[in-house]
């Protein structure tokens, strides 16, 4: 029987051979498939398994996840959830929002960058951590501007940046939600609530700093100025146009006034123009132009290209050519006019910086669990929209606007503030959006802001005087007293 | 005064030294595996494990002795080799116990074990000579089929999961299915000892094929017809794998004919096929088999869901696994009984489970080494049938569960947990000991008296 018993020997080395074979391909060429099959339970532990890496800004710990023990061990925890809930996002059981979805890889450690430091873990059986991602958020400035705009009840999104890197400092959107209500490993809570929120009327999971657009008002007029001076060198801000009280709209029945009917005098120099807002003088000025003219420039100043901060910014837009009634309209920021309040401090930024628009980032740093530096923002220039000579006429102007215009609001003692402020009508009899974008100090700017309020939310007689103005003087003087 | 010449005997080692080490470093091992589940799900040396790695030591010291004095000529390597799987089967039903405490319980199957060591130890205390059995082939027989039948008696008989092939007995639930099994091997070794020149030689030859003559396919077609009966009414599809494949490996290795295999592999596709259309739960278990991943399928009651899990485990584990303590194994339905293996691969990675299918393939081996060694006919085909319905029964669970072949229920040896098959198993083992104990001792060796008579020595 030894015969028999050799090749049943053999038989069961081959049945051995078969599993092995079979459990090799189970655990080394499908495991990543199984491992990511929506249906395998573990991806959902093993979001709180590993620990996630801080979400910090100016020193402060913004979101952390913190060592609970048991099955989901490690809790997320947001401080001043709320204040930064439109940049931040959350991190619920099933998806990610914000700067925790968009800096996933770098928060939960799966980035290619941490792979020598995972592997080191692996090794010296240490739970997997997360990279710490550090904002170039300003938490005063933040706190002061979420203060204001909450504290008034509107709805609305202040942006601050430094005009020479593009980093943003102040991003606000209100009202605003409490990302660490779905932070708990509870898929169906989180579910319930981020319905809840969804569902809610004043959008509070709207990001209204870069997710949704606006008629800009009369802060595009700004553009409007740039335009013009931009097209003849000649032009500078004693340059006179026609400013009637009325001026036809052409080839409608209807005529373009200005703000409350007031009168501009007839004939305004540009200085003029802009300190008080004269709606038929930029009116002039575009039809002088022309739409593409007008289009051009916008796009010089980022208008009409989406970005990524990392998170995905929305693009603005001056709208189609319909017209010379619509081109009137457009050039102070009217009708299909749409901006991303974002996109507004950009504008502001690039005055202040000698014309040059840099590319807004929020990400400061990423930084090893250890705190070495893994990476760092590099400010990068995204286009250079005006001259310098036009820069500087353009911020005379806007100095012009707080110190005898519209905006004297924002005045701050001490330091020289250029901005300009708008109203824009949203729809006949309908409440205004109210704006105010501004730099400072103007000579050499340390801030560029942007404030918005939507409409209906501040009551029928908001202007970017009384309502926007006063916010972007807290953020500033914020910034520059960091 | 001549210098006498005396001739070499070559002799077999005991190796009991290297045994005591090799138990040694195999309890070890587990009380290590105790350490790391502590430090994996509560950052310390967990309370138990000291009870345990000290419980399981002590249980191995007393078998050892035991195999010491009654045994010691037996194979080395057997007795460490099963410590370390039934180790890892406890500290793997620890582990699952911390996460699921209601359906896994280490100290039960630690009781369990230290029962299965005190048979292992009874087994070679009584059976000096294992070829008594010889002369209970059919008492052997009728007490397998007896224990087959046994859960099918209204009012004895549990249906547990879907199979019905559980006995209660006051408080406890046995599966009489794992003595039967024993049993059953016993009784076709003798059987097939006593009938293999007839099974082989009588028959005509048909084609490239020698037929059986038809009287002689009789325990075939009786066992084939149990089987399929198993199957039909217990719905253990295990089992009856299990049962038909072992008799039908120790009819080929008793008469050496191919033609058995072939005919009892038709038998049992034919049987499968038809019991595939007649009975959905085996048709349902060839379409889980077919596309486990099946979303269809996964959501369905009974479906591929409990399989995609164990798969689901394997493939987070990976190459490295998680670590013990540091995976899931809660999630598998059934991980600490059939789908212990799944577990394990999800902890200990493909790596722990290579290395575990490598000490099961030493088992076998062991074993069969031990049949080529033997010296009688019985011996030898107790001991390859002993050994092939380990390795057969490792490859049904194992390859069921990882979906190599169709998922039939069934305990992986030493492992899951559970009393019946871990007492059967260890006697078993006992059953291999004895065995290898006998086919090492040195042969008889002859005296010579003065040239006038000869006296054997035993």
């Amino acid at each position: 029987m030894n015969g028999t018993l050799k090749r049943a020997s053999v038989a069961c080395l081959l049945m051995f051979a078969l599993l092995m074979i079979n459990i090799n391909y189970v655990q080394a060429v499908k495991a990543d498939g199984l491992r990511n099959d929506a249906r395998n339970k573990r991806s959902f532990y093993a979001r709180y398994e590993s620990e996630r890496g801080m979400i910090t800004a100016g020193g402060q710990t913004l979101a952390k996840s913190v060592d609970v023990g048991g099955k989901f061990r490690f809790a997320r925890k947001y401080t001043n959830g709320k204040m930064y809930a439109p940049v931040i996002g959350f991190f619920a059981p099933e998806s990610a929002q914000g700067i925790e979805g968009f800096e996933n890889d770098y928060l939960d450690g799966s980035h290619p960058d941490l792979f020598v430091r995972r592997t080191v873990d692996l090794i010296t059986n240490k739970p997997n951590r997360g990279a710490a991602v550090d904002l170039t958020l300003v938490p005063k400035a933040q706190e002061v501007a979420y203060r204001a705009l909450e504290r008034s009840g509107k709805r609305g999104a202040v942006v601050a940046l430094d005009p020479k890197t593009g980093a943003i400092l102040t991003m606000v959107s209100v009202p605003s939600f409490d990302p660490n209500t779905m932070a708990a490993p509870d898929k169906a809570k989180a579910v319930e609530v981020y319905n809840k929120l969804v569902d809610n009327p004043n959008k509070p999971l709207l990001n209204r700093a870069i997710e949704t657009t606006f008629a800009p008002g009369s802060t595009f007029k700004v553009i409007t100025s740039a335009a013009y001076l931009s097209e003849d060198d000649s032009r500078d801000v004693n340059t006179t146009v026609d400013a009637p009280d009325v001026l036809p709209l052409p080839g409608t029945t209807i005529g373009l006034r200005n703000y409350h009917g007031e009168s501009c005098g007839g004939r305004a120099t540009l200085l003029d123009a802009l300190t008080i807002s004269c709606n038929t003088a930029f009116a002039n000025m575009a039809l002088e132009m022309g739409y593409d003219k007008l289009k051009e420039q916008a796009a010089k100043f980022g208008i009409g290209t989406g970005m990524n901060i990392p998170l995905r910014v929305v693009p603005s837009d001056i709208g189609k050519d319909e017209g010379k009634a619509a081109l009137v309209q457009t050039s102070i920021g009217q009708r299909s006019n749409q901006m991303t309040p974002l996109q507004m401090a950009m504008v502001a930024a690039a005055v202040g910086n000698q014309g040059k628009v840099m590319k807004p980032y929020l990400v400061n740093k990423i930084l090893s669990p250890d705190g070495d530096e893994i990476d760092s923002a590099r400010p990068e220039e995204l286009d250079e929209a005006i001259t310098q000579d036009v820069a500087d006429e353009l911020r005379q102007m806007m100095v012009s606007v707080v110190e005898n215009g519209t905006g004297s609001a924002a005045k701050l003692p001490g330091v020289t503030v250029a901005g300009k402020t708008g109203t824009a009508e949203t729809a006949k009899g309908a409440a205004s959006h109210a704006w105010f974008i501004s730099f400072a100090p103007a000579e050499d700017p340390k801030v560029a802001v942007a404030v918005f309020v939507e409409s209906g939310s501040a009551g029928n007689d908001a202007t970017g005087g009384a309502v926007a103005a006063p916010i972007a003087h807290d953020v500033m003087q914020a910034v520059l007293e960091k | 005064m001549s210098a006498v010449d005396v001739a070499a005997v070559p002799t077999t080692a005991k190796r009991r030294g290297a045994q005591l080490v090799m138990l040694a470093f195999a309890v070890a091992i587990v009380m290590v595996a105790y350490a790391n589940v502590g430090l994996g799900l509560n950052d310390q040396v967990p309370a138990g494990m000291l009870t345990y790695g000290l419980g399981l030591g002590v249980l191995m010291l007393a078998a050892y002795l035991v195999l010491a004095k009654f045994a010691p000529w037996a194979d080395p390597l057997l007795l460490p080799l099963v410590t370390l799987v039934n180790g890892l089967g406890l500290v793997m039903i620890y582990r699952i116990e911390q996460s699921a405490p209601k359906l896994a319980s280490a100290s039960t199957q630690l009781f369990w074990t230290g029962l299965g060591i005190v048979m292992f130890s009874v087994t070679l205390l009584v059976l000096r000579d294992h070829r008594v059995l010889q002369r209970l082939t059919y008492t052997a027989g009728f007490t397998g089929m007896a224990l087959l039948i046994l859960p099918l008696v209204p009012g004895l008989g549990k249906e547990i999961n879907g199979a019905r092939i559980w006995v209660g007995v006051g408080g406890f639930s046995i599966q009489p299915g794992e003595f039967a099994k024993l049993a059953l091997v016993v009784f076709f070794a003798g059987y097939l000892v006593a009938k293999r020149d007839v099974l082989a030689l009588a028959g005509r030859r048909l084609l490239f094929i020698d037929l059986p003559r038809a009287r002689d396919l009789g325990p075939v077609l009786i066992t084939w017809i149990l089987s399929v009966g198993v199957l039909v009414l217990e719905k253990d599809l295990g089992t009856s794998l299990l049962l038909f494949g072992a008799f039908v490996a120790m009819l080929y290795i008793a008469t050496q004919r191919t033609s058995w295999v072939l005919i009892g592999i038709t038998l049992f596709l034919s049987g499968a096929f038809a019991a595939g259309l007649l009975f959905d739960h085996v048709k349902a278990r060839f379409d889980v088999w077919l596309d486990p991943a099946d979303p269809a399928l996964f959501d369905k009651v009974g479906g591929s869901a409990q399989l995609m899990e164990g798969l689901f485990g394997m493939g987070s584990g990976g190459v490295l696994g998680t670590g013990l303590g540091q995976g899931h194994p809660d999630l598998i339905p059934l991980s600490f009984s059939d789908f212990i293996f799944t577990a394990t691969g999800e902890e200990l990675g493909l790596t722990g489970l290579m290395a575990l299918l490598m000490v099961y393939g030493l088992i076998v081996q062991r074993g069969l080494r031990t049949a080529v060694a033997a010296r009688d006919p019985f011996s030898k085909l107790l001991a390859g049938g002993i050994s092939f319905i380990l390795a057969w029964q490792v490859f049904i669970i194992v390859g069921g569960v990882t979906n190599l072949i169709p998922l039939t229920g069934l305990v992986t040896p030493f492992m899951s947990q559970g009393g019946s098959a871990l007492l059967a198993n260890w006697i078993l083992i006992a059953l291999l000991v004895r065995m290898s104990d006998a086919a090492r001792r040195p042969p008889p060796q002859a005296i010579q008296d003065e040239g006038l008579t000869q006296v054997f020595q035993r």
